[in-house]
């Protein structure tokens, strides 16, 4: 073959070829970049050969990876060249370069439109591949009809027709307005109907992704697509030139299986009987030959058709058939049909009955799990994973072990977790999962996170069968020379629980068991230190009779870290040593653990939500994840004067861990500020559990925490009552909460208003607090779904009584609380699911309508919940292709509303921007080429609207920060008026009301008629 | 759908590359650094799939080049594997047994054959006979605009004698 005919291109080749390492080429390259751009800046005298030469060379210097940033321009110009030669290399080398988003591109469409819609038929052909190519949602729009028109022209040949139709594709995928299926489906109906073998299966790929999307509109197409199947099946009149090793065109009887797919049934029973037996002949008919090509092309049929009679859900014997095929297909050599026998086995447990047949098969796929192919071995770990269950748990999770020793580090991750989810869930008996997990921590410990140590703990100290043979296995892990980390952290963990429980045998005494933990604080980090403090705190108060020695060297070490520069490991070391000193009342603080509250576990919620992602997307997700839900509520809110005394309390209880991913948490994902736990904000837990079990939204063992300990508020409240916390061991040297000024009233902690408005803008803090009650807040936000839980943590050491909580949904949320308890015990939290659907947008909010009583108080306040319109937002970028088009669409009132705004909150527009981003409306920096306007957009979520496009535009004066004009538009207009409302409110000052006159303040009913002393707030609690 | 076809030879060097889906520049680059990452160091008789970042790449090789399609995970994956030998079979033909030199110095016929191939990421044609027509014709129209060049500036030239 001739070179390309052009020598200055094939001499440029030629010496970067020649040129002996990479510096020598980069020097070539540059010496020939400098030379067009000298060549295309002079560009009178370029000739349109010369052009097209420069042209290509630039594609080449970019196909080496180097960056061409200049001379786009040239190849856009190239494509209205009036000969073919040139605007051949044009549109070629622009659809190469560019991207559908590059703004060269838009000066491009109407020349291209010209050659679209002209008389020329291989101008026709460029224009259209490069639409097909790298259309964006501008060629949709204006391009679509005439694209259309082609498609269905009877006097354009196939090879314009063919185009068009995948043209339309893109373009459908750009923006699916721009087909009309009213008109369109008879006219799909007709193309299906197309002799010509390349039409059809550019037809066909578009009707796919028709389909996929509507099929309701398109069932009239569905005899066809049998048909067409037919008679490849049947290799009736299909050209020669169309069959490919032998098999009429392969690529199309996968596409039209594929299509048949995307219908839910096939109801007329000759069509169905056709399409069946076309079916039965592929999976008869389908012989293992010699010739590579020919066995993909009829493979790659095949695994259609299995996939299409899964769907089906045909008759029994047909899916034993087909069982039976993949397990043939998971034995064979050839690695491409044993890894999708492995992939469509995985998929078949999905929709069909037939675990058990898979089950015979299981010795196969283990096997599967060592072979030298990543691609096959992940492929047998997903298989493994679904066909697992109670007969088969320990045969599977135990090879699963085995494995992790070997295998790669991209797998190691997802294996172990796995491996812990199918452990938890098919454990024959715990013992066996505490085994599994410790070995899995042993083996892998880099890949374990966190929750899956968390679990075992949470399961041993929830079983006291289990608790003597845990601490024993974790007492003969420490004596392996080199353990991981967290390997130290759970058995630290568990022995400091429940190590006296083995204290008769040898080396189990609480000295050795000591020494040993010891041994490894200098290998680990600082937020082990933490736990490894809490262990020995524990093993000195279980050491009875006091031994002196251990004693001192414990507290030789508390004394050490009490200088050290970790607050929280300082502050454990000051407490434990000064706890440790109080002797007796040391037992009671560091008593063993409470019981967990019973609740599905936080990693096969994970799993269930990550099922589909492959390893890496999984475990990213998983992290982000964790983040996220560890977030909990944490409040800075505290009395001015108290001295926290009790919480340490929860420190000692809780794994610390856990305390430091819930600041982190809320460092990372939210920035907000959060209380440095140094000072103890966090967490008590209760002595009892709570009296709800209830789903968990955070971290496993996390959940009963998060409300603020303070026994120092007890004095606050009636004397009368007072008696109840007398006897308080722990509220001696520490408490020293001083009394404060006592009220008869219960009056709120901080401004309700001003933690709603906060709450509106974040998804979780505190709602509502008093001196007896914190009510935290959670939510999380999907599409038109919300889920919220109520926080409902009794501050007090006796309980709180008759608690009420009522929702008052407006008409436009459907809102489900669950079951709330009557009482709250002593310093116990309860976390109440509460479930939102958003059914139309609304500006109403729903009011939480909350009593309950303390002593002989009747508390009662009406609490505004943040389940407000910004709350279904996403925000979303939009380019200026889209926005432009979008906000003429939409045209005036109803659609588009605006308005001039008076009394705005003067602010910078900088403050603005950021209060539009918590609102959940994305600001698009320049869209508007006036620095003083912006211009954001969102989508909105309800059942009524579903996803809908919200755009606003709002002009500011400079002059005068008071006023602003805003327009506001979305394709639904009561979405628009009542976005328009919800911004106005944000904007417009509203001044901040005194605590007196606070919307909601509580309103106290007291009971015994003597005390009532009536809140002159209580008066306007209607007024919400 | 196919977001993208990759040709890279065995030494990690570019010689097509073709992008249905957007991507940046920076994309672009870190795309194909990864996958000639992952896919040159896979031994010789390992299957043709890889998964990656959620989608699958289907390549094969052949002599010193790499042929690459990356497709979404739910997509038939033989069949896109002969979509690639589908396309090698048409350059074949084009360049009577290719070679990579030819992809090297003629490195644009390949985008031409490709374009005839596959729009949107999808198989257009699928008939090798009707590409090779089609290729065919597009070369005689830009040879027939050479010659008209060459005898116009051969006319103006001796007139301007």
């Amino acid at each position: 073959m001739a070179l390309s005919g052009m020598r200055g291109l094939s001499v440029f080749i030629s010496d970067v070829r020649n040129c002996q390492n990479k510096e020598l080429e980069r020097l070539r390259v540059d010496k020939e970049l400098g030379n067009i751009r000298t060549r295309f800046k002079n560009e009178k005298g370029l000739t349109p050969y010369e052009k097209k030469k420069y042209v290509w060379k630039m594609l080449y210097i970019y196909m080496l990876g180097y960056d061409v940033d200049f001379g786009h321009m040239e190849a856009v110009s190239l494509i209205s060249a009036p000969k073919y030669p040139e605007k051949q290399v044009g549109y070629i080398v622009t659809s190469s370069l560019l991207n559908e988003n590059h703004d060269f591109l838009r000066l491009a469409i109407n020349t291209v439109r010209n050659d679209i819609i002209g008389r020329n038929e291989t101008f026709q052909c460029l224009a259209l591949t490069l639409v097909g190519n790298i259309g964006g949602r501008e060629f949709a729009e204006s391009l679509a009809p005439d694209v259309q028109k082609l498609l269905i022209s009877s006097s354009c040949r196939p090879l314009v027709r063919k185009k068009a139709a995948l043209c339309l594709l893109r373009l459908y995928r750009k923006n699916p307005d721009v087909v009309n299926v009213d008109g369109w489906s008879d006219r799909m109906a007709q193309l299906l109907d197309e002799r010509d073998m390349g039409v059809l299966t550019s037809s066909m790929s578009l009707f796919v992704a028709l389909v996929s999307n509507n099929h309701e509109a398109y069932w009239s197409c569905l005899p066809k697509c049998v048909k067409v199947l037919e008679r490849l099946a049947r290799n009736q009149d299909v050209p020669q030139e169309y069959t490919y090793y032998g098999i009429p065109s392969p690529w199309l009887q996968v596409k039209t299986m594929r299509a048949l797919q995307y219908f839910p049934t096939v109801e007329d029973p000759n069509t169905r009987r056709s399409l069946f037996e076309v079916l039965q002949r592929v999976l008869m008919g389908t012989d293992v030959v010699k010739n590579v090509n020919k066995n993909n092309a009829s493979h790659a049929v095949l695994f259609e058709a299995l996939a299409l009679v899964m769907h089906l859900d045909a008759e029994k014997e047909m899916m034993s058939q087909c069982v039976a095929l993949l397990g043939k297909f998971i034995a064979v050599r050839e690695p491409n049909i044993r890894y999708l026998g492995l992939e469509n086995m995985t998929r078949m447990l999905m929709v069909a009955d037939v675990q058990d047949i898979i089950k015979r098969h299981q010795a196969q796929i283990i096997t599967s799990l060592k072979d030298p192919d990543i691609s096959i071995r992940r492929r047998a770990l997903d298989l493994l994973y679904g066909m697992c269950d109670v007969s088969n748990a320990k045969d599977i999770v135990e090879e699963l072990l085995q494995y992790l020793s070997t295998a790669d580090f991209a797998m190691r991750e997802e294996l172990s977790l796995k491996a812990a989810i199918l452990a938890e869930k098919f454990a024959p008996d715990l013992s066996w999962y505490v085994d599994v997990i410790l070995q899995l921590i042993d083996k892998a410990g880099d890949f374990v996170s966190d929750d899956i140590w968390f679990r075992v703990v949470q399961f041993v100290t929830n079983n006291e069968d289990l608790q003597p043979y845990a601490a024993m296995k974790a007492r003969e892990y420490l004596d392996k020379p080199a353990i991981h980390e967290t390997m130290v952290k759970v058995s630290a963990y568990i022995l400091g629980e429940y190590s006296h429980l083995l204290a008769r045998r040898p080396g189990c005494s609480p000295k050795e068991i000591f020494s040993i933990i010891h041994e490894k604080l200098p290998t680990v980090s600082t937020s082990t230190i933490p736990i490894l403090l809490s262990t020995y705190a524990k093993i000195l108060m279980h050491t009875q009779p006091p031994d002196q020695d251990l004693q001192s060297q414990i507290w030789t070490i508390f004394s050490k870290y009490e200088s050290c520069i970790d607050a929280e490991i300082q502050q454990r070391a000051v407490e434990y040593h000064a706890l440790s000193m109080k002797g007796a009342a040391l037992m009671d603080i560091l008593a063993e653990m409470p019981k967990f509250p019973e609740r599905q576990s936080s990693l096969i919620k994970k799993a269930e939500d990550s099922e589909a992602d492959t390893a890496e997307q999984s475990a990213i997700k998983l992290r982000a994840q964790q983040q996220s839900s560890n977030a909990l509520v944490v409040t800075d809110q505290r009395p001015a004067n108290g001295t926290p005394p009790v919480s340490q309390l929860g420190l000692v209880k809780v794994p610390i861990m856990s305390n430091e991913k819930i600041i982190h948490g809320q460092d990372q994902s939210t920035g907000e500020q959060v209380v440095a736990h140094t000072n103890g904000a966090l967490t008590i837990m209760d002595p009892q559990p709570p009296s709800t079990p209830s789903p968990d939204l955070l971290g496993d063992l996390l959940g009963p925490l998060a409300i603020e300990g303070n026994t120092g508020i007890a004095p606050q409240s009636d004397p009368n009552m007072g008696s109840g916390f007398e006897g308080g061991t722990n509220a001696d040297a520490l408490a020293i909460a001083p009394v404060e000024e006592q009220t008869n009233t219960v009056q709120p902690i901080g401004n309700i208003a001003e933690r709603f408005q906060a709450l509106c803008l974040k998804d979780s803090g505190v709602l509502y607090e008093d001196p007896y009650i914190q009510i935290g807040i959670k939510a999380e936000w999907r599409v038109h779904h919300g889920q919220l839980v109520l926080f409902l943590g009794n501050k007090n050491i006796a309980p709180l009584n008759s608690v009420q909580a009522l929702i008052l949904p407006p008409s436009h949320l459907k809102m489900e609380l669950s079951l709330v308890p009557e009482t709250i015990p002593p310093r116990a939290q309860v976390q109440c699911p509460l479930e939102v659907i958003n059914l139309q947008p609304s500006r109403d909010v729903a009011v939480l309508d909350f009593s309950y009583k303390f002593g002989t108080h009747m508390v009662n306040v009406k609490l505004r919940l943040p389940a407000v319109l910004n709350k279904f937002f996403q925000p979303i970028t939009v380019t200026a292709e889209e926005f432009f088009p979008q906000w003429r669409s939409l045209s005036g009132p109803p659609l588009k509303l605006q308005e001039v705004v008076r009394g705005v909150r003067p602010m910078l527009l900088a403050e603005m921007v950021a209060l539009f981003n918590s609102l959940r409306l994305m600001v698009c920096p320049g869209l508007d080429p006036n620095a003083n306007n912006l211009v954001a957009s969102t989508t909105f979520y309800s059942e009524s609207t579903r996803a809908m496009l919200c755009l606003i535009r709002i002009e500011t004066d400079p002059a005068d920060r008071t006023q602003l004009r805003m327009t506001v538009a979305s394709g639904d207009p009561t979405l628009t008026y009542e976005l328009k409302e919800f911004i106005k409110e944000q904007l417009v000052y509203i001044p901040v009301p005194s605590r007196s006159a606070a919307p909601m303040p509580p309103q106290v009913r007291p009971t015994s008629p003597p005390n009532a002393v009536l809140d002159p707030g209580a008066l306007l609690a209607g007024l919400l | 759908m196919i977001h993208f076809v990759l040709l890279i030879s065995r030494q990690g060097k570019v010689r097509l590359t073709k992008w249905y889906s957007p991507y940046t520049q920076k994309e672009r680059t870190k795309i194909i650094r990864e996958l000639s990452g992952t896919i040159l160091t896979r031994a010789p008789k390992l299957c043709n799939f890889v998964e990656w970042r959620g989608f699958k790449v289907v390549y094969k090789r052949y002599a010193s080049l790499y042929f690459c399609m990356c497709v979404d995970q739910d997509d038939n994956e033989l069949e896109i594997l002969e979509i690639i030998h589908h396309f090698v079979e048409i350059l074949d033909r084009y360049f009577g047994s290719v070679c990579e030199l030819d992809l090297i110095f003629n490195f644009h016929k390949a985008y031409f054959v490709l374009d005839e191939i596959l729009i949107a990421g999808e198989l257009q044609e699928s008939s090798k006979k009707t590409v090779a027509r089609l290729i065919a014709a597009q070369d005689s129209l830009v040879e027939v605009a050479k010659e008209q060049e060459s005898s116009i500036s051969n006319i103006i030239a001796q007139a301007t004698k």
